[in-house]
């Protein structure tokens, strides 16, 4: 079922009739979401990269701010898992020497020197979840010679690994993308609340406000807010700023499905049963109507996060978003802007990887949801 | 209908001025203003503007005055149709603008042509042929372009078009015509190179129109009225294309005039991977240089284009629909 919209009358087997019509609302919900089968496949992979969030630097293995100018521009290297018949994964250590013709510093595998790879090892210390200092790591070379290291996919010109940077990058791009998706629900629920709720000058401003932001370019105007973005800011300070920006249009869409919700729930009979056996205002708002339309609200969360993504990751790649020593995937595309770099040394590309497979799973995750929303349908 | 046409016309006026506004805003956000940074770069290179200079220079560009003052001159010169003097180049900022505005209009136009001659019919194909083999293969394709940006999948391409074709796939024009002036050859020339940025352009708003039009013609396909044309002995093609695809139209051509800005807002960026000879590259080079004519100019034109699009594509709804067409009259 590759459009992610199972046939609506399935038939069901007679014995389940009975549990259908006692269950609760979000038994139905989550049955009906088990039933896409590609949803459920991304909430695997969404919650893998949350993990990869919480434990980035378990999963790096060298430090993402270290520079080695010797290092600049390295190949992946390809892991070799059998060593001598035996589970041993390796790589091979690089030589370096100078091309006689160019001049240039070339390196290629050194087949007579394997370096071990090892599980759980020693490395650069951190801070597990910001509290536990540690210097585990999932992967790593233990005790080896200084010049010896691993590079899974390649490094930077700056010689950073970039394995290990994508990994924080991860953490900033994902962390970030739910921030201003939490910043723009905020606003939208707010204001798409009051716009459903008091139709009149208030919805019809709202509205148009809404319209008008949805009819101007989003980049050009992310573009311009970025840009004045003080230069001496630091990382933190305009992590929060470029929030804060792409919330800004980000919320319309979600006020919308708000107002859109309120104003058809207003019509239904039991928030009218509520209103005629006298309950107040805020309970008809909380205890009949966000229960209602709270999935809703969760599928469309869901489906705006990618964009959100999408958002910071261009802004960072046109240098305007997070700039370094900040690492997201922006950042780490910036320097696969040209040709010369994309033709020369692809394996910068390496982020475009995690970026497509988080889009593409959140997407299923809020088609699914957005289906299972209404499990009466 | 003309009470429609009046209604529509009065947003996209208010829309504009809210542009105007943002525009602006958004040049003056910055710390310092384009003297500051002028001084600086002056600096950089060796010379040295004395305080007095650089009062001279806020005084001879009206730096020093409010805020309001500056939006209200600016404003007056806009109506005028004079943009000002882009700082940075000494020039008039239309001329260095020059037909990089028409060429952003060129692709955004060619990418939504685009994504109408393909997710029309893909669309109607897909739903018709529900669960074929080529429903699937279009649905595969369709999830590609939602899950790639415009501007990675630029990036994929050209290191591909490296790597297979050995050239270098960005720009719009061939070498000998970058400098040329427009002619027939020119024109042709970038009529060769526009299906590439087109096709980067539109694929995920085309991805999107599919599963639109998909969604929409599968509901339409199930109602009863098409079973009734059906069993009047209609020929096939006839009960598809005549009532249900026309119902369906509705929801995909609204979607398609908010679509229009989103792939203007692409066009910038894919035009920085791609180099291609639109404003975006200017945008960037301006905002970072604080050449606030400029950059406004730039912002100001994309959001009145946008509108005029979106106005359009309203109106194009208008006719398609007779729902709309009707309502006030």
């Amino acid at each position: 079922m590759l459009d992610g919209k199972p046939a609506k009358s399935e038939s069901m087997p007679t014995g389940l009739e009975e549990r259908v019509l006692v269950a609760t609302q979000w038994q139905l919900m989550w049955w009906r979401f088990r039933r896409h089968h590609l949803a459920m496949a991304s909430v695997i992979i969404v919650v893998a990269f949350y993990l990869a969030v919480i434990a980035a630097d378990f999963l790096a293995y060298a430090n993402p701010t270290a520079a080695e100018a010797q290092r600049s521009l390295l190949p992946p290297q390809p892991v070799h898992l059998f060593s001598n018949g035996a589970f041993q994964p390796y790589v091979y250590a690089l030589r370096g020497r100078r091309d006689p013709i160019t001049f240039k510093r070339v390196y290629e595998p050194d087949p007579s020197r394997k370096i071990r790879l090892r599980f759980f090892v020693h490395g650069y210390n951190y801070k597990f979840l910001g509290i536990i200092p540690t210097d585990r790591h999932l992967i790593g070379v233990e005790g080896a010679r200084p010049e010896e290291a691993i590079f899974l996919i390649g490094t930077d010109l700056q010689g950073r690994d970039l394995w290990s940077r994508l990994m924080h990058g991860t953490r900033t791009s994902l962390t970030i993308g739910l921030a201003s998706v939490m910043f723009s629900l905020f606003l939208g629920v707010v204001l798409g609340g009051l716009s459903g709720f008091y139709s009149g000058l208030i919805d019809t401003l709202i509205q148009r406000v809404i319209e008008i932001l949805r009819s101007i370019p989003t980049i050009p105007l992310w573009m311009g807010l970025a840009a004045a973005l003080p230069r001496e800011w630091d990382v933190m300070k305009v992590y929060f700023a470029i929030t804060i920006i792409i919330s800004l249009v980000g919320w319309t869409e979600l006020a919308r499905v708000v107002r859109g919700r309120f104003l058809s729930l207003r019509e239904e009979d039991f928030v009218m049963a509520a209103e005629l056996v006298g309950c107040s205002r805020t309970r008809i708002i909380f205890r009949h109507m966000v229960p209602a339309f709270l999935s809703h609200i969760i599928a469309a969360t869901t489906l705006a996060l990618p964009r959100m993504i999408i958002s910071e990751t261009s802004l960072s790649f046109l240098g305007l978003g997070l700039r370094p020593p900040a690492i997201s995937w922006g950042v780490l595309l910036e320097h696969a802007q040209n040709i010369q770099s994309v033709a020369i040394t692809p394996w910068l590309l390496m982020p475009t990887v995690p970026v497509a497979i988080v889009i593409l799973a959140f997407n299923f995750l809020g088609d699914g949801l957005r289906d299972a929303a209404d499990p009466y349908g | 209908m003309v009470a429609y046409i009046i209604r529509r016309l009065v947003l996209a006026i208010l829309t504009i001025w809210a542009i105007t506004m943002l525009s602006f805003a958004i040049i003056q956000l910055p710390p310092g203003d384009f003297v500051t940074s002028y001084v600086a770069q002056m600096a950089a290179s060796g010379s040295i503007i004395s305080e007095q200079e650089a009062e001279n220079l806020r005084i001879q560009y009206g730096l020093n005055q409010p805020i309001y003052v500056q939006y209200a001159k600016w404003m007056r010169m806009v109506l005028q149709g004079n943009f000002g003097m882009s700082m940075e180049w000494g020039r008039p900022v239309l001329e260095v603008i020059g037909d990089r505005l028409l060429l952003t209009v060129v692709i955004s136009v060619a990418a939504m042509i685009f994504t109408w001659i393909v997710a029309l019919p893909v669309g109607i194909y897909s739903a018709v042929r529900q669960y074929s083999i080529g429903d699937y293969i279009f649905t595969l394709v369709g999830f590609i372009g939602l899950a790639i940006p415009s501007f990675l999948l630029a990036l994929v391409l050209m290191y591909l078009g490296f790597r297979l074709f050995k050239t270098n796939i960005g720009g719009l024009f061939s070498p000998e015509y970058v400098e040329a002036r427009w002619s027939l050859a020119r024109t042709w020339d970038l009529g060769k190179h526009l299906p590439l940025p087109a096709l980067i352009l539109g694929l995920s708003s085309t991805a999107e129109m599919i599963r639109v039009m998909r969604a929409n013609l599968l509901d339409e396909l199930r109602k009863p009225y098409v079973v009734t044309a059906r069993a009047k002995g209609l020929p096939e093609i006839r009960v598809i294309l005549k009532y249900p695809v026309r119902v369906a139209l509705n929801p995909f051509a609204s979607t398609v005039g908010y679509l229009f800005p989103f792939v203007v807002s692409g066009s910038i960026i894919v035009s920085l991977v791609l180099s291609l000879p639109t404003v975006g590259p200017l945008l960037l080079k301006s905002l970072i240089a604080q050449d606030m004519f400029l950059a406004g100019t730039i912002v100001l034109l994309l959001g009145v284009m946008t509108v005029v699009g979106t106005l359009i594509s309203d109106i194009v709804l208008m006719w398609i629909d007779p729902r709309i067409r009707l309502e006030n009259q």
